[in-house]
């Protein structure tokens, strides 16, 4: 059982740990999670569209690309990008390089999210497109994507959670994020498990958040279809 | 108004159309009858040219395109040859994602640069000649086959092609449903527009046809007035044909 003073001592810190875990959380897990999510959607964008367009050099380096960081750990691309980059002259801040880094390996994740959305729209919605005198971009733009677009949110919104979380590995290369912060705060009060359990009902909130508007926008692309 | 010469087109190794010729005035409904598999969607693809003919000449209103094996269209070529022509597809495919009214418009403000405001107001009267004024805001998912049949029809007819394509465009439909969609059509025929219908309704055919063409392997085999091709056809593959389909 814990005592009545150890609980007093714990809700303690656990009372000075919140805005401190808080601010990390604000100052860099999201703000890392909203700029790599962009970025990342917006390469994933120009990937998937790439590796559809059958313009063979650019089909085979977005394949290259995706093979890569699909085909090697996060952690290891965190590692090379900034322990490894600076032997050969290259020096990145850690938030810099866990923003190259997130938005490399979210790119080509959702490249595939993207490029099978589009693929699995029905090839008579092209021919469809086509038959009132668009060109393939306009098909795209038009009649496609936002097709495309809601079959893709779901996959989407996961990854987009996922990658709340997998902001926390960017305190492997000292980036004092959330998960960092609470890392610290447990190395000098020892109070590991209380301390982990309040840095993950902060993701756990962030998530919820994420997904709340993940579902509005399921539902505002979602027009059109029956329920 | 259409001039096709010895038109051919090759899917790999298959010839699928040997060498069609025909014509078809203006504002006369010309359909296209004929076993599976015999060419009639492939050709009526090639008046688009959603599928590209190997070898031939297609001349469509003041356009003509010569095609031999060296030929390369562009896509503006494509696009300005195209925009001759509405297409209605047997599986309808409305773009789920717009109301009826949207589907009708999208090309309208996408392509012909119209405004909304013009567009939906050209929108509205077309569906109201296909009798849908009232689901004009419904989805496609909300209307039935024959309801989104009729949209599609609109929906072509909004872009003023000089020629309607029509592809089977009752063959999805439930039986009762046939009757309102082959309506709309008629109406349109007895207009003096020019159209291209493929179907298999010979009740159609003969109501509303001013011209009927039976292909067979990749050919025109045999054409005519629906008199003449229904109660006077000579050639034995259009005989047995007609036998088959009129069970008698
Ligand atoms: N995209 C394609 N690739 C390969 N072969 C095709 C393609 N489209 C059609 N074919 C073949 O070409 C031939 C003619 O097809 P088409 O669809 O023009 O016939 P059809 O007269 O419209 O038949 P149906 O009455 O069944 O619709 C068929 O043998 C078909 O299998
Ligand atoms: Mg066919």
């Amino acid at each position: 059982m814990v005592g009545e003073e150890r609980t007093e001592r714990i809700i303690g810190i656990l009372g000075e740990s919140f805005f401190p875990i808080l601010m990390a959380g604000l100052q860099y897990t999201i703000p890392l999670t909203l700029i790599t999510f962009t970025l990342g959607l917006i390469l994933a964008f120009f990937t998937a569209v790439a590796r559809i367009s059958g313009f063979i050099p650019l089909v085979l380096l977005t394949r290259f690309y995706v093979w890569i960081f699909r085909g090697t750990p996060l952690l290891v691309q965190l590692f090379i990008i900034f322990y490894g980059l600076p032997s050969v002259g290259v020096t990145l801040s850690p938030f810099a390089a866990a923003v190259i880094v997130f938005t490399l390996n979210k790119g080509a994740y959702s490249s595939e999210i993207i490029r099978a959305a589009i693929l699995s729209i029905h090839k008579g919605q092209w021919e469809a497109a086509y038959s009132i005198g668009m060109t393939k971009s306009q098909a795209m733009k038009r009649i496609v994507l936002p097709q495309a677009v809601r079959v893709s949110l779901p996959p989407l919104g996961n990854s987009f959670i996922s990658l709340v979380k997998d902001t926390s590995l960017a305190a492997t290369i000292t980036v004092t994020e959330l998960f960092q912060k609470g890392q610290q705060i447990a190395a000098v009060t020892y109070e590991p498990l209380w301390l982990y359990i309040e840095v993950a009902l902060f993701y756990l909130i962030f998530s919820t958040v994420l997904s709340y508007f993940q579902g509005r926008l399921e539902i505002r692309y979602g027009r059109g279809v029956a329920k | 108004m259409i001039t096709i010469d010895n038109l051919h087109k090759w899917f790999d190794k298959l010839e699928v159309l040997k060498g069609v010729s025909l014509s078809i005035e203006k504002g006369k409904t010309a359909v296209i009858i004929g076993p599976s598999g015999s060419g009639k969607t492939t050709l009526l693809r090639c008046l688009n040219l959603l599928e590209l003919p190997d070898k031939g000449t297609i001349t469509l209103g003041d356009k003509t395109l010569n095609i031999t094996a060296g030929t390369r269209l562009k896509q503006a070529e494509i696009v300005s040859f195209r925009k001759q022509t509405g297409m209605v597809f047997q599986g309808y495919n409305l773009f789920p994602h717009l109301t009826a009214a949207e589907n009708v418009m999208e090309g309208q403000v996408s392509v012909l640069k119209r405004s909304k405001d013009d567009a939906r107001k050209k929108a509205l009267s077309l569906l109201e000649k296909v009798g849908l004024r009232d689901r004009a805001d419904m989805y496609p998912f909300q209307l039935s086959g024959g309801q989104q049949q009729r949209v599609g029809i609109a929906r072509a007819m909004a872009m003023d092609p000089e020629v309607l394509l029509f592809d089977e465009p009752t063959s999805a439909l439930d039986p009762e449903l046939v009757g309102e969609v082959l309506k709309v059509m008629k109406d349109l025929a007895n207009e003096g527009r020019t159209m291209v219908v493929v179907t298999h309704e010979m009740k159609f055919a003969n109501e509303a046809a001013d011209q009927v063409i039976f292909m067979d392997g990749g050919v025109v085999v045999e054409q005519g007035t629906p008199n003449e091709l229904f109660h006077a056809a000579r050639n034995p593959r259009t005989l047995q044909f007609l036998n088959k389909v009129f069970e008698r």
